[in-house]
């Protein structure tokens, strides 16, 4: 005889759907773009020194492929953030894997620049895999630079099971 | 070298990008990216959590593909978009071989575009992280 299992998506869930989160900031300075450069083994001097980035046509440091600006750490946001994972599923899921990232570029993004981030979860889906009952949540961030303009557009999946 | 329009055809593969990560560049990832997350440079912690090593971070993988499409425009162009999925785990001291092929190459709204097909490959030969782009071409 086979079970019905019990869906993981809820009704709540449902209603979450689309909701933007809280803005929040990212700041884009050389020494994080320089660790992200060094971090991933980039060799291009437009990542490290300024001079050639100029040279290049850019503002200051590039930021790399892939690099979205730091987020501002305060220990008391922190804790907030904390708390605001949006419903969760019927029952709990404790182990989290990164599905795929996907970034699209509409403008250039440079050190000194201040991003303003807001997320929503655009899906739910529940899949059964490898891992038994898998719980995929696709997430699509938007930044926005300080003069109010879409610099990318962020799509993470995350599988939860 | 930079990536030349006119150089340019469909099915042409892009030169390779060959990574290996040491234990130490996973840990400076984790501070460059702010993904903490233990599976990454404990071993204890990724065993209990019934994974054979630590693995490696797959925005890393993600950002190995950026920087195979930035070295391959050389400069001559941008990167539009570029996405991946993380199929499979990639382990530190290991070769991780980053490849791309050209898919289509044409026109838009006065702009250049390449869509490549980009790929991480395990020692075994097999595509870990699939993924896709579009670049723009400045000439």
């Amino acid at each position: 005889m086979t079970q019905e299992k019990t869906p993981l998506i809820t009704d709540e869930m449902r209603a979450h759907v689309g909701k933007e989160s809280e803005p929040y900031t990212l700041e884009v300075d050389k020494t994080s773009i320089r660790m992200f450069a060094r971090a991933v083994g980039h060799t291009d001097p437009i990542f490290y020194d300024e001079a050639a980035a100029k040279a290049a046509g850019y503002r200051s440091l590039v930021a790399p492929p892939g690099y979205l600006g730091t987020p501002v750490f305060n220990p008391s946001a922190a804790a907030r953030r904390g708390r605001d994972l949006g419903p969760q599923p019927s029952r709990p899921l404790t182990r989290i894997l990164n599905g795929g990232t996907d970034i699209e570029y509409f403008d250039d993004i440079c050190a000194g620049d201040i991003l303003t981030a807001t997320s929503h979860v655009a899906s739910y889906e529940e899949r059964e895999g490898s891992l038994g009952q898998m719980l995929i949540t696709t997430t699509k961030t938007v930044y926005k630079n300080q003069h109010g303009n879409v610099v990318a557009i962020m799509t993470g999946t995350g599988i939860r099971y | 070298m930079a990536a030349k329009w006119n150089d340019i055809t469909e099915g042409m593969a892009i030169p390779e990008l060959k990574k290996n990560c040491s234990t130490q560049q996973l840990v400076l990832w984790a501070a460059a990216s702010g993904d903490f997350y233990q599976i990454h440079y404990d071993k204890d912690f990724a065993k209990g959590t019934g994974l054979s090593d630590i693995i490696v971070h797959g925005a890393l993988k993600h950002a190995f593909l950026g920087q195979l499409l930035h070295d391959w425009l050389g400069g001559n162009g941008k990167i539009k978009r570029f996405g991946c999925s993380y199929r499979g785990m990639d382990f530190p001291n290991q070769d991780i071989t980053c490849k791309g092929v050209v898919t289509r190459k044409y026109e838009e709204n006065g702009q250049k575009l390449v869509d490549l097909e980009i790929w991480t490959e395990n020692p075994g030969g097999k595509k870990t992280t699939p993924g896709s782009a579009t670049v723009v071409i400045h000439s």
